[in-house]
This record gives structure tokens, C-alpha cells and sequence, in this order.
């Protein structure tokens, strides 16, 4: 509930921290669930992504709206429930207009109620600030999460299929890794990834 | 006698061959965080066990008999997550009356079990598979988390050694865990289609 001078550095700082400093999947280290599971492919992990971000906006206005009424024992429950009810909304949206999406994500829809990123950013910002500080950094939080997924799903459908969106981006030639495509590129995948962003951080910091 | 081999093989199935932190990736938040200590890595496996064998059976009886015959699918959801917190607060209060030591040890982790992917996972999945008789929701959802007490007591063994060993300074703390983590992947990789 800044309203002070620096009111405006907040708001602008609520919606990048989530890009790089404060970004989920490489800084944080939460959510790590569906950067692994659904990034086969950028496709699933840009739609997974617009999920997140739209559930997370959602979430973060509801509480945001209900903060001063929260119990603190009560408070993760109230958080869980509403971040089931804006998923519900989400993955009927889904089913209704995009089936096929729907069935290759499967499951990981409604585990986005379990995804940490939501409950974290409830738990560190949306209990805590106003409404317009908690969309922008939703929205923030969301997209960086949305670009972590992209970047990890762009070189596993590369080096898995030669294709990028479904576009055909290597040449015949090109031998397709299978094993990108099955858990291990995942993992082995997503732990480079961490390195390389570890060392963009300490270099940055000499 | 053909019941039971069902049984056995869907236990076997998903303690081993689609053990659900390897295949499906769920749970991999404690699987990597937490997992630093052989011995609370374990109590920890048990906990989540406990809960996913009780809230499995739990969300399959609330679906099977309230939410379907009344049509209130929509709600599967949110009456899913309540199951799951009310069998996490149960086993909280129960931890702390009769295992003090680990109520310590666990910390926040205890709370922050319900937000873990392997027993909401579960429910759904047994949602998705269509399985229709009591005894193989039960025997499904204890070897979910039997096979996640696995994966995760594995990864404490591996971690307490990877402590010793010389890391580029880049990869240290998580990166090594999940260049690890693939490699014990591959590892189970080895048992796929042998069941289903």
C-alpha cells in the first residue's frame, strides 16, 4: 500500500522483477514441475504459460481483495481454494475451445493449483499490497515463468524434432535427438539452463 | 487369483516403472530441495505416503458416490483440495503429539506438503484412469507414494556424496541436482514397458 512518493518505482518494479531478478524458474527455483513436464514442445509451453499468468493474475486480485480478512492459520486454504476455483475456469476454457491442447496437457492443468509460483507470489505480494501492484505482478511473475518455459521448450523441440513452432528449422540432414523429448533431456536440459543463468549472475555481479 | 495379479502389477507399475518423479515429473519441488539427508528424506517419504494413501481413497470415495451421481464434477477441484489439506492437517497434528523430534526437523516443509504435486497428481490420475473398485485406488495411491519415498531417499543417498565431490562453480547447489537427477532418469528408463 505504497502511496508515498517512490509509489511509481514500485509499480514498475512489481512487474519486472518477475522477468529476470526475481524469475521463478531460474532464480527462485519454484514451480519446477511443469518447466520439466510440458516443454516437449513450445506449443504446450506457451499455452501452459498464458494458463499460469491467467490464474495467477486472477488469484493475486482475489486475495489481494480478501487480504485484510484473512485468519493466518486460515490463510494457505483460502489461497488454495481460490487458485482451484480460477483454475477450473481456466481448464474449462480450455476443454470447451481447444480439446486437443486440453488432452496433451492433461493433467498439469489442474495441478497448476499445487504450482508454488501461485501461492508464493499470494504468500510474498498479494497478501500484502494493493490491487494494482498484485496484477502488475502477476502479470510480471507470469511472464517470466511463460519465458522460462519458452526458451527451455524452444531447444528441447529443436534438438528432439528440428522443428520451432511446429516450423521446420533444421535441415533434412539433421539427426533429431531423441532423447530431448523423454525426462532426461528435461532435466539434463533445465540444470544447464540454471548453470548458464548462475554464471550470467556472478558475472554480472564482478 | 487374477484380482490380485492386477494388483501386484499396478503396485509394481507405479513404484517402478512409471514411478511418478521420474515419468510424470511431479513432486520434483521436495525432490530437489529438501532431499539433502538420508534420514528426513525418508520421514518425509512416509508422511507424503500416509497422505497420498489416505486422500486417494478419500477424493475417489467423495467422487465416486457425491460428485458423480449429482453431477457436481465442476467442483472436483476445490473439494479434491480440501480432502487434501483436512489428511495434511491430520498427519500434521498426529506428527507433532507422537514424533516431536521430526516435527522439528520437517519445520515448514510439514504444512507444505498439501501444495505437493505427487498427491493431487494421484487423484487426478486415478480420476483420469477410470479405475472403479476400492482396492485398486488404495493399492495405486500407497505405491505413489512408496515410489516417491523411493526416488526421493535415492536422491539424499546421491546428494549427501555430492557434497564432497568438486563442482564447476556454475553448476553447484541445483543444477548438479538436476543433471543428476536426469541421469537416475535414464537409469529407470531402463524398466519402461515392462508393465503396461
Amino acid at each position: 500500500m505504497a502511496e508515498s512518493s517512490t509509489a511509481k518505482i514500485d509499480y514498475l518494479s512489481a512487474l519486472t522483477a518477475g522477468l529476470w531478478k526475481e524469475n521463478p524458474t531460474f532464480r527462485l527455483l519454484i514451480g519446477m514441475c511443469p518447466p520439466l513436464a510440458v516443454t516437449t514442445a513450445v506449443k504446450p509451453a506457451l499455452t501452459m504459460g498464458l494458463c499460469v499468468i491467467f490464474v495467477l493474475v486472477c488469484s493475486n486480485v482475489a486475495i489481494s481483495l480478501m487480504r485484510n480478512l484473512l485468519k493466518p492459520h486460515l490463510r494457505i486454504i483460502m489461497f488454495t481454494l481460490s487458485i482451484a476455483a480460477f483454475v477450473t475456469i481456466a481448464d474449462l476454457y480450455l476443454r470447451a475451445f481447444s480439446p486437443k491442447m486440453s488432452e496433451a496437457l492433461g493433467a498439469y492443468v489442474p495441478l497448476i493449483i499445487v504450482n508454488c509460483i501461485i501461492i508464493f507470489r499470494a504468500e510474498a505480494c498479494a497478501s500484502k499490497c494493493n490491487v494494482w501492484v498484485s496484477i502488475l505482478d502477476g502479470i510480471g511473475s507470469g511472464t517470466g515463468f511463460t519465458l522460462a518455459l519458452c526458451v527451455l521448450a524452444g531447444i528441447r523441440e529443436i534438438l528432439a524434432a528440428g522443428t520451432f513452432f511446429d516450423y521446420r528449422v533444421m535441415p533434412k540432414a539433421f539427426v533429431p535427438w531423441a532423447a530431448m523429448q523423454m525426462p532426461v533431456g528435461a532435466f539434463v536440459t533445465l540444470g544447464l539452463l540454471l548453470g548458464l543463468a548462475t554464471l550470467i549472475t556472478t558475472k554480472r555481479a564482478d | 487369483m487374477d484380482n490380485m495379479y492386477v494388483l501386484m502389477m499396478g503396485f509394481l507399475s507405479v513404484v517402478i516403472v512409471n514411478n511418478f518423479v521420474f515419468t510424470k515429473f511431479l513432486g520434483t519441488c521436495p525432490y530437489l530441495g529438501v532431499s539433502g539427508r538420508l534420514d528426513t528424506a525418508f520421514g518425509m517419504g512416509l508422511a507424503v505416503t500416509f497422505v497420498t494413501a489416505l486422500s486417494g481413497i478419500l477424493t475417489w470415495l467423495v467422487d465416486y458416490y457425491i460428485l458423480v451421481p449429482n453431477g457436481l464434477e465442476i467442483t472436483r477441484y476445490v473439494c479434491y483440495i480440501l480432502i487434501i489439506a483436512g489428511a495434511v492437517q491430520l498427519v500434521e497434528m498426529y506428527v507433532r503429539k507422537f514424533f516431536p523430534a521430526l516435527y522439528r526437523t520437517f519445520g515448514i516443509f510439514l504444512p507444505l506438503i498439501s501444495t505437493n504435486c505427487v498427491i493431487l497428481g494421484i487423484c487426478l490420475f486415478i480420476n483420469i484412469w477410470a479405475i472403479d473398485n476400492l482396492a485398486e485406488v488404495a493399492v495405486l495411491s500407497t505405491g505413489v507414494g512408496i515410489g516417491f519415498t523411493l526416488a526421493i531417499c535415492i536422491m539424499a543417498a546421491i546428494r549427501e556424496n555430492l557434497a564432497l565431490v568438486d563442482v564447476p562453480e556454475s553448476l553447484k547447489g541445483a543444477p548438479i541436482t538436476l543433471i543428476t537427477a536426469g541421469l537416475l532418469t535414464m537409469a529407470f528408463m531402463g524398466f519402461a514397458g515392462m508393465i503396461k
